[in-house]
């Protein structure tokens, strides 16, 4: 028998990586293994803070990791480059011709001039930008933009095609159009690499394009769980099995905290230590409506949820992950149910709301406990946010400390749990009534 | 550089050319004439500042109309020969503060500094040192001008440089690590294309401080030595000494004609062309524009001059660089990498030090302490002048130009001239007002002051116009809808809208004042000598008589004075613009 053999083009092993130094030390991917044959779109799934993006620019050699090693068997000797890398932003360079960005890549490898010319041309023809050459990036439309992007990383003839959420910063009908585009030139073999390897946290995108899904827990990024996508291209959206798979994933993605109890570890870090994430009370507030109200009352399927509100799973999370810190609401396997406690705030009119939010605030988010503590305790009434921040250096990068009391700030005003005034960085317990 | 059309359209032909858009002969015409004529001037200028001493002392400037123009030339020769001096600077030290800490622990306090002291007190001991330099020749003393005039461009260039080095979008700096760009494809690709814009507006900025020094400082006498280089700055000093009312007159429309025609030719141009180098991902609707430019886009000597300039970068760019970075990989233990870095900065330290202590041994020789109280009492009158005058300044100025700013055909048609009035050399003027002192018979001490901001208060002008007009026009539709007007809408709408932009005027306004007032307390109209009793005065009286330590103490004084008003005011007040009042 034949045993059709695979050939490995990218070999991950046992990666780990650390970002900051000493008690700031944030581990971001924690034991990561991965392997990418030819022939094949893999996709890199989780969500913010998994380390999936930060695991791409280790293979793109942008980052060295800390402990383990990203090898290429299969790169030939004397040739520098074998991958070629598209950007979310789609990083061109705005002073740039169309054509000229496409050939900066070549310049760096001192390509002769005609032959860039010619490779160039080649790629802008294959990517559908004939016409284009000659214009700025400022002249085109998002979608044009990011396929000068994959010309660009196209044109130096990588093995692999290395993509950071490419279509993330296209609107929805540009998106879907590019990546059927790509879908088409991979399949009809017109395009030079071997396999690609796609970062996204939008489900049904993995989905639809990728043989194979890896699935990244988040603080720290390890590889949970691997998917296999068995459906033929082109894959349709509305199919049953398709949508069965999508639903099997976000099952997969909210399995962190499923574990009967609700832990307070969804986010990083425990006690005054964890890591908040900046979500508005007025997401909060329309969430608990929106799952409150027909035809959801009060438990949501989180993907029909996510589409519904159109909002991505990355998007939705952090505000139902916020819910549920505050048992306002309990995530479990793919579905979203309101608490008591949510129920009566739907209920409630605006002062009562606060009031609610007010207590749940006090009693389920220690850092903010903590803050009014303080605040009581002191004879003015007032204390220095620089005082918290630094508190919460102890435990977290700066970026971090900084996110996560501008959270529990916008929180506590909303709560009146206390003021704060910016020009002076300082908390007090007066609110001008 | 790449040129316009550096990648000409060779291979295909554009399919929505218009027919004849490249072909008018008459624009290569103007071209190759401007062209012509700009190599002849600058050989002939070149030509004439090679002459020995001599021939300078044998032929004295005359205010004969006729050698005006060559005498133009030559000043403006010194100017840009000056700017292409601090471009090269800034290229060097910008980018090697960019690329290394140890280097930038030490240039940018020192560019900090430089930026704000008052270059004009150098004078004194730059001239000496060139002259000693080239003896008998007048290369010596057209060392020393030029150097005058780099000291006041240099600095700004560099930190602008710096700063956009230092601020390179991240996701353009992985793709061009990605790539695996040399250094030298990097920095035309990246790094000076993304600097490109704020070297440009600097550039504009130093030629207008330029102007000032250059005037000050064709016609320098320190102690016995009085030379006078051939130029407009010598000029206006022969008439003011020749009391020659005519002659001022030519200078100012001599002056003015050459800054009209660079600015056409030259500036005008390249703000259109840096257009381009605006990093937005958006097109914008209003673009620069200027007729030189077009011209330049149609004919078909600019691709060659073009590639002509591109011809060394482009061999730059073939050299294989990675087998020099190669060579230089030798790894460092992190425990070296500290000793050397302590090492470093108690190098640094031990030659601040030494320099200090030169400096006041220098001055404590022939000095005592009275004259620093001396020194630091005249700098208080100066810094009360200083701060009048730009309050005066802001409630004259700032009014008018947030009622131009808010009409958007006024500032259209002003803002150039508000550039152009800060272009223009004030001390160019300052005869004027010494006659118009002396005739009516006013105080000096109050009267000599508005000459310090004649120069700068245009910053704080074409600022606000510029404020003004970028101030959102929903803001003020909603303030049209609230009925909000008189002082709740200068309050709460319009001064909180122009304060970033104002802040920044005035800085440079008030920095501009300081400098300004080495030459604006101590005028003369033939015999007759004007002075205000200041820190300004004081260096300037110094230099006149070569008393070298007085005008080191005065610029020591003077650089304290600038450094601390920068810290202690502006600075915060542009941390809170920042902060508080920004749109974005």
């Amino acid at each position: 028998m034949m045993a059709v053999e695979t050939r490995c083009l990218v070999d991950v092993q046992k990666v780990r990586h650390v970002y900051g130094k000493g008690s700031k030390e944030r581990l971001v991917l924690d034991d990561v293994t991965l392997t990418l044959n030819e022939n094949e779109i893999v996709g890199l799934l989780g969500r913010s803070g998994s380390g999936k993006s930060t695991l791409l620019r280790s293979i793109a050699g942008l980052v060295v990791p800390t402990e383990g090693e990203v090898n290429f068997p299969r790169r030939v000797q004397g040739r520098a480059m074998s991958v070629g890398m598209v950007f979310q932003s789609f990083a061109l360079f705005p002073w740039l011709t169309v054509l000229e960005n496409v050939e900066v890549g070549l310049e760096a490898q001192r390509v002769p001039a005609a032959v860039r010319r010619k490779r160039a041309l080649a790629a802008i023809d294959l990517i559908g930008l004939d016409g284009f050459e000659s214009a700025y990036p400022k002249e085109l439309s998002g979608g044009m933009r990011q396929r000068v992007g994959m010309a660009r990383a196209l044109v130096i003839d990588p093995d692999v095609l290395l993509m950071d959420e490419p279509f993330s910063a296209l609107d929805v009908l540009t998106a879907e159009t590019l990546r059927t585009d790509l879908l088409d030139m991979w399949s009809e073999g017109r395009m030079p690499i071997k396999s690609i390897l796609m970062v996204t946290h939008n489900i049904a995108e993995a989905v639809l394009m990728c043989d194979r899904i890896l699935l990244f827990s988040s603080n720290p990024g390890r590889v949970i769980s691997e998917i296999k996508v068995d459906l033929p291209q082109p894959r349709n959206r509305q199919d049953p099995i398709f949508r069965a798979l999508v639903e099997e994933i976000y099952v997969l993605m909210t399995q962190d905290n499923d574990a009967g109890e609700i832990r307070q570890g969804v986010f990083p870090g425990t006690g005054l230590g964890m890591v908040l994430p900046q979500v508005s009370t007025n997401a909060l507030a329309g969430l608990i409506e929106a799952i409150h109200a027909p035809p959801y009352s009060l438990k949501a399927d989180l993907p029909e949820l996510a589409a519904a509100l159109h909002y991505n799973a990355d998007e939705l999370f952090p505000i139902a992950e916020v819910l549920q810190l505050l048992r306002f609401a309990e995530l479990k396997g793919g579905d979203i149910r309101l608490l008591p406690a949510a129920n009566r705030y739907a209920l409630a009119d605006v002062d009562e709301r606060k009031q609610l939010f007010a207590q749940h605030l006090l009693s389920f988010v220690p850092l903010v406990a903590h803050i009014r503590r303080v605040l009581d305790d002191r004879p003015t009434h007032t204390a220095p946010a620089r005082r918290f921040r630094d508190q919460l250096e102890d435990f977290m990068s700066e970026s971090d400390a900084m996110q996560t009391l501008n959270a529990v700030i916008q929180w506590g005003r909303y709560a009146e749990l206390f003021a704060y005034d910016e020009l002076t960085d300082q908390f007090s317990l007066d609110n001008p009534s | 550089m790449h040129s316009i059309s550096e990648f000409g359209k060779s291979l295909r032909t554009p399919r929505f050319v218009k027919p004849g858009a490249r072909t008018p002969y008459w624009a290569d015409g103007i071209c190759l004439a401007i062209l012509t004529l700009f190599i002849g001037l600058f050989i002939y200028g070149l030509g004439q500042m090679m002459h020995p001493l001599a021939v300078l002392n044998s032929s004295p400037m005359s205010l004969d109309p006729a050698r005006l123009p060559e005498y133009a030339l030559r000043t403006t020769l010194r100017m840009f020969i000056a700017l292409a001096a601090s471009l090269i600077f800034t290229f060097v030290v910008a980018t090697l503060a960019a690329k290394s800490r140890k280097a930038e622990q030490v240039i940018i306090p020192a560019l900090d500094i430089l930026q704000s002291v008052p270059v004009l007190g150098f004078l004194t001991f730059t001239v000496t040192f060139f002259m000693g330099l080239f003896p008998g020749r007048q290369m010596g003393v057209e060392c020393a001008a030029i150097f005058a005039i780099f000291t006041s461009q240099a600095w700004n260039l560099a930190f602008s440089f710096y700063q956009s080095l230092r601020t390179v979008p991240s996701d353009l700096n992985e793709v061009s690590r990605q790539f695996g760009l040399s250094a030298v494809l990097r920095f035309t690709r990246l790094e000076l294309p993304f600097a490109i814009p704020g070297l440009v507006w600097n550039m504009m900025m130093s030629m207008s401080g330029g102007w000032f020094f250059v005037v000050a400082c064709e016609a320098i006498s320190v102690g016995d030595t009085t030379v006078n280089l051939p130029g407009i700055g010598s000029w206006l000093a022969l008439a003011i000494e020749q009391k020659n009312l005519a002659a001022i007159a030519w200078a100012v429309g001599a002056m003015a004609l050459v800054i009209l025609a660079y600015d056409q030719l030259l500036f005008r141009p390249i703000v259109a062309w840096a257009d381009k180098f605006r990093f937005e991902q958006t097109a914008s609707s209003k673009r620069p524009r200027s007729w030189m430019y077009s011209v330049l886009g149609r004919s078909r000597v600019a691709p060659m001059l073009g590639s002509i300039l591109a011809a060394p970068w482009k061999c730059l760019m073939l050299i294989d660089w990675r087998v020099f970075s190669r060579l230089w990989k030798v790894k460092l233990t992190p425990g070296v990498v500290r000793v050397l870095d302590y090492a470093w900065l108690g190098l640094v330290m031990a030659a601040c030090l030494a320099g200090s202590v030169y400096l006041f041994r220098f001055i404590e020789a022939s000095l005592g302490v009275s004259d620093m109280v001396t020194a630091f009492g005249l700098g208080l009158a100066t810094m009360v002048r200083v701060i009048v005058l730009i309050v005066i300044a802001s409630l004259i100025w700032v009014p008018v130009g947030i009622w131009i700013g808010l009409r958007p055909v006024w500032a259209e048609r002003l803002q150039p001239i508000a550039q152009f009035m800060a272009a223009f050399p004030a001390n160019v003027l300052f005869p004027f007002a010494v006659i118009a002192i002396v005739g009516l018979h006013l105080n000096p001490d109050i009267w000599l002051s508005p000459l310090m901001v004649l120069g700068t208060q245009w910053y704080i002008l074409f600022n606000v116009i510029a404020g003004a007009s970028a101030l959102p026009t929903d803001l003020r539709e909603a303030a049209t809808m609230f009925n909000m007007r008189g002082w709740q809408w200068w309050r709460r709408v319009a001064l909180p809208g122009v304060f970033p932009y104002y802040i920044t005027g005035a800085l440079t306004a008030s920095g501009g004042s300081w400098n300004a007032s080495i030459v604006a307390e101590a005028v003369s109209w033939g015999d007759q000598h004007l002075e205000a009793a200041g820190l300004g005065s004081y260096i300037a009286n110094a230099t006149q008589a070569g008393d070298f330590p007085r005008v080191a103490l005065g610029i020591v004084v003077m650089s304290v004075f600038v450094i601390a008003f920068n810290r202690l005011l502006w600075r915060p007040l542009y941390g809170f613009a920042e902060r508080r009042l920004s749109l974005v």
